[in-house]
């Protein structure tokens, strides 16, 4: 694997008016992602996830002020306008948390579908309706011709996430950018749609940003996983390792917080405290620290710094000597 | 203990602590505004006639069409009559015949819709199928319908565009009854052996008073214009009562003669009115939207 | 499902018709006032007339064969005779149609173009073309027609001599001059509805996530607001304008009376106060009538614009 990245986020702080101020929701957040690569971003609601996400596509609501640098490839995407923001956009695909909301309820699913390749890419109505027929059949999708007739009302929430999947896949992008895509769907529905987009995104070798506030399944699917706490990076890590040997207090505490078959412990743990949006939380100590059952006074001096262990990150003063002892607090 | 089961005590106690005051301070300058200019013109719905520096019905031909000179700050209108006093005078049956049309509708409109909520059922079907069909009739037509059966004048006026809005009262009341009536404290006091007309009019129609204000304060405004249109028409009041559309229609012939001053002074009258009601109604209706969620 | 949908709005029409016409006439059969008496301009008639008279009107029947005689002839376009003017009431409504109908369509034109121009305009451009649309707005919202109808004249015709004050005019340039400012007055307010209306329909499109989505494919900005946000605000946009100009059919009496226009409405109101039922009868059934379908039009519009509608109707 080349270690160019495809996509490079470096201090990216993002400030929102919030009751009049400018309140920062993401603080200095770094990423890289390279070509075919699947990283997950884990979090609770309000941690910023979603926001790095569509801080990548450019999709800030009005009055965003943004600082730090986003580049694909070899392309600044925060200097990008025009037609060359669209063709950016174009090689970045998103897929949103809610189909039903996100797709246009008075357009047939055809047209839905074959909007972006008729429109940037100049392909024509037959070919484009040819082409999102068979991406539909390649999301399992049957009678996929009479499907392009259909309005998205006519569709089920699994069957319309698929749609939004096949149409995300039809421009041919380097990058997905997956933004809770299965959390609005029923359980059995969900395990389905997740199948399928990890096994496109193989096929086409494509590189995703995957979005979620649980842990396993970003571990299950994704090489690698990223843990964010109110607007901040706290843990970068192999997937298969967070589980076993988690390097920040937080990604223990999440992992302590969700049922595992495997383990025997009698009762979930619940992380004490509520999460905080970036802007609730401290601004020149530890974010995590009022929650945190390992905190001492040295946490509260400073934002501590990312340290790098064994190959992860973590953003915990004390990540040397509580490594080892955290996975066992929560078995 | 029992009755403070799902009483919506905090949204109730909410509204009485702020009270009615309370309420037209949160809609803000132009909502203070409004309110004091429909002070005004109730006060002079009142009180006009006396407060008219001149008799608002004494005839002078001779001053006809005359602009204002000497204490006649409007001048004077097509029969010489002093335009100030009959705008003051006119305040009243102006005001009069909008206030009956918007009580009647909302009366109306209320109770049908609290039934249809609360019966629902073919109660329901047959009351909002029978209300479509109402909506067949535009108030104006249905008010010359009347001038034609009873004669013109601002009771059958009154009438009709109450029955006429009525409508339109019931719709939107009715969405807000049925809402009201899923709310758990309506069960509760159901199970309670509270009887339906008591639930009805002690709790669902007392929560719903903020939606009906704002109705009925926009409502106040269409009413107005199409009672003045009535009036404009010879078919609402008659001369020669003062009234605001009365003196549209008396002075109009002065516009083409280029004295427009009566004819706009009524005019201007009836529509800061009526965007005092308009503007007032709107805040409220937002007010009480945001209380109801 | 569509169909059933159109089916159902249709038997609503007819019956919306059917007890519009019937209050129509009971309301006028219950009119104080002998319709031999009307009939005969008061002169006192022989019994053998009068008998002869009863039979050829009905009166003599109950009143339900009487309604339902009624509304045979009118369908049939027999809606009797004007006492005033002696003549057929359907020919006198034929020749004053095209003023109440052109009016109206004059009015529907300035609201479509006007209050949907300027709404879409304040949607898309906030700032100052915002701010001056819902002032402009706030205050031409609240203007009867009556009034507009007196500003007008005194501006436009008294003062500037643009355009005259009364009348309808010969020939079509010259009717269009005549019906100018009475189309505006009768349109002002509604093109202020109109605009509100389209201006939060845009807005409120404009922040669907939908759209979202467009601009996240990397669809023109042009293209997401043609094919995205106008497209779904039509369907308000849609049934407000429609309703909006359905009740400008009542209104233009009002301004058929201002501006000396002859059309149905101003007849109708003549005819209201010199008690010529027939008259009266005939001219509202045939507003009623416009004002229905033009609703139900409305509502199939709807439907059309609207690819989720048979899930609920606009009515309930």
């Amino acid at each position: 694997m080349s270690t160019d990245p495809l996509l490079s986020v470096s201090d990216l702080t993002v400030l929102l008016p919030v009751e009049g101020e400018q309140r920062a929701v993401l603080r200095d957040v770094s990423l890289d992602i390279r070509a075919g690569e699947a990283v997950g971003l884990v979090g609770e609601s309000g941690s910023g996830k979603s926001m790095t996400a569509r801080a990548i596509d450019r999709l800030l609501p009005k009055g965003a002020q943004v600082h730090g640098q986003i580049r694909l490839r070899d392309s600044d995407v925060m200097t990008l306008a025009g037609s060359q923001l669209r063709s950016y956009r174009n090689q970045v695909a998103m897929i949103f948390q809610d189909p039903r909301a996100h797709v246009n309820p008075v357009r047939r699913i055809g047209d839905f579908m074959t909007e972006a390749l008729r429109t940037n890419l100049g392909v024509s109505p037959a070919d484009a309706a040819h082409r999102a027929a068979d991406m539909l059949a390649q999301v399992g999708i049957e009678d996929a011709r009479r499907r392009l007739h259909q309005y998205p009302h006519e569709l089920s929430g699994g069957m319309l996430q698929r749609v939004m999947i096949a149409a995300a896949l039809l421009t041919e992008p380097a990058l997905l950018l997956a933004d809770e895509p299965t959390t609005a769907l029923d359980v059995t529905t969900q395990a389905e749609v997740m199948a399928i987009m990890d096994e496109l995104r193989h096929q086409y070798g494509l590189a995703m940003l995957f979005i979620t506030h649980d842990l396993e399944l970003a571990a299950a699917i994704c090489d690698r996983t990223i843990v964010m706490y109110a607007g901040q990076v706290v843990e970068v890590r192999r997937s298969e390792l967070l589980h076993s040997d988690p390097l920040h207090p937080y990604t223990a505490a999440l992992a302590a917080a969700r049922p595992d078959i495997g383990s025997k412990a009698a009762r979930l743990q619940a992380i004490p405290g509520r999460p905080l949006s970036a802007f609730e939380a401290p601004a020149h100590e530890c974010a995590f620290a009022p929650r945190c059952p390992y905190a001492q006074d040295a946490c509260r001096d400073g934002v501590p710094p990312l340290i790098d262990l064994d190959g992860g990150l973590s953003r915990c003063l004390r990540v040397g000597e509580l490594r080892g002892q955290l996975e066992a607090a929560h078995a | 203990m029992s009755t403070a089961v799902g009483v919506p005590s905090g949204r109730v106690q909410a509204r009485t602590r702020s009270g009615s005051l309370g309420v037209l301070r949160s809609t803000g300058f132009a909502g203070i505004a409004s309110a004091v200019v429909i002070a005004v013109a109730t006060v002079l719905a009142v009180f006009g006639p006396l407060v008219a520096p001149y008799n608002p019905d004494l005839p002078s031909l001779g001053q006809a069409f005359i602009g204002p000179a000497g204490g006649h700050l409007l001048g004077f209108d097509f029969e010489g009559r002093d335009v100030l006093s009959r705008l003051l005078a006119g305040a009243q049956s102006s005001m009069i015949g909008p206030l009956a049309v918007v009580v009647g509708a909302m009366v109306l409109g209320t109770l049908i819709a609290v039934v249809a909520a609360w019966r629902q059922g073919p109660a329901d079907t047959v009351i909002s199928s029978g209300l479509d069909i109402l909506f067949a009739f535009p108030g104006i037509l249905l008010a010359v319908l009347a001038a034609a059966i009873f004669g013109a004048g601002l009771t059958a006026a009154s009438v009709a565009l109450a029955i006429a809005y009525m409508p339109y009262v019931a719709r939107v009341l009715r969405g807000a009854a049925l809402r009201e009536r899923g709310q758990p404290y309506v069960a509760a006091l159901e199970v309670q052996g509270a009887s339906g007309t008591s639930i009805c009019l002690r709790h669902i129609i007392p929560n719903m008073l903020p939606l009906i204000v704002a109705q009925a304060t926009i409502m106040f405004g269409w009413a107005m214009v199409d009672l003045a249109a009535i009036s404009f028409l010879g078919l609402g009041v008659q001369p020669p009562t003062p009234n605001w559309g009365v003196m549209i229609s008396e002075n109009e012939p002065g516009i083409l003669q280029g004295y427009p001053l009566p004819a706009l002074a009524a005019g201007l009258c009836i529509v800061g009115v009526v965007i005092a009601f308009n503007v007032l109604g709107e805040r409220l209706f937002e007010q009480a939207q945001r209380v109801s969620r | 499902m569509r169909w059933r949908f159109l089916a159902r709005r249709l038997l609503m029409l007819i019956v919306s018709l059917l007890v519009a016409s019937f209050v129509i006439f009971g309301a006028l059969y219950l009119a104080p006032g002998n319709p031999i008496t009307a009939l005969s301009g008061g002169r006192a008639l022989p019994p053998a007339s009068l008998r002869v008279l009863e039979a050829r009107y009905h009166l003599n029947q109950p009143f339900f064969a009487q309604y339902w005689y009624w509304l045979e002839n009118a369908l049939h376009g027999n809606l009797g005779i004007s006492i005033t003017l002696q003549e057929n009431v359907s020919s006198v409504i034929a020749a004053r149609m095209w003023t109440t109908g052109g009016l109206v369509l004059f009015a529907s034109l300035i609201i479509l173009v006007f209050g949907i121009g300027s709404g879409v305009i304040a949607a898309l451009r906030p700032g100052l073309a915002d701010t001056s649309v819902l002032v402009s707005t706030s205050i031409s919202a609240a203007l009867p027609s009556f009034v507009a109808a007196i500003v007008l004249i005194t501006v436009f015709s008294v003062k500037l001599g643009w355009f005259p004050a009364l009348g309808n005019g010969t020939g079509f340039w010259s009717s269009v001059r005549h019906f100018t400012l009475p189309a505006i007055a009768l349109a002002i307010s509604s093109v202020a509805i109109v605009a509100r209306v389209t201006r939060a329909a845009v807005r409120e499109e404009a922040d669907r996530e939908h759209v979202q989505t467009a601009i996240s494919r990397g669809i023109p900005m042009r293209q997401i607001v043609r094919r995205h946000i106008l497209r779904n605000a039509a369907i308000p946009i849609t049934t407000v304008s429609g309703i909006t100009i359905a009740s400008l059919i009542a209104v233009a009496a009002v301004v058929e009376t201002a501006f000396s226009l002859n059309g149905l409405g101003a007849y109708l109101v003549q005819a209201a106060e010199s008690k010529d039922l027939a008259v009266v009868q005939g001219i509202s059934l045939v507003l009623v009538t416009a004002f229905v379908v033009i609703n139900a039009v409305v509502d199939v519009l709807y439907a059309v614009l609207d690819p989720r509608v048979a899930l609920g109707s606009r009515a309930q």
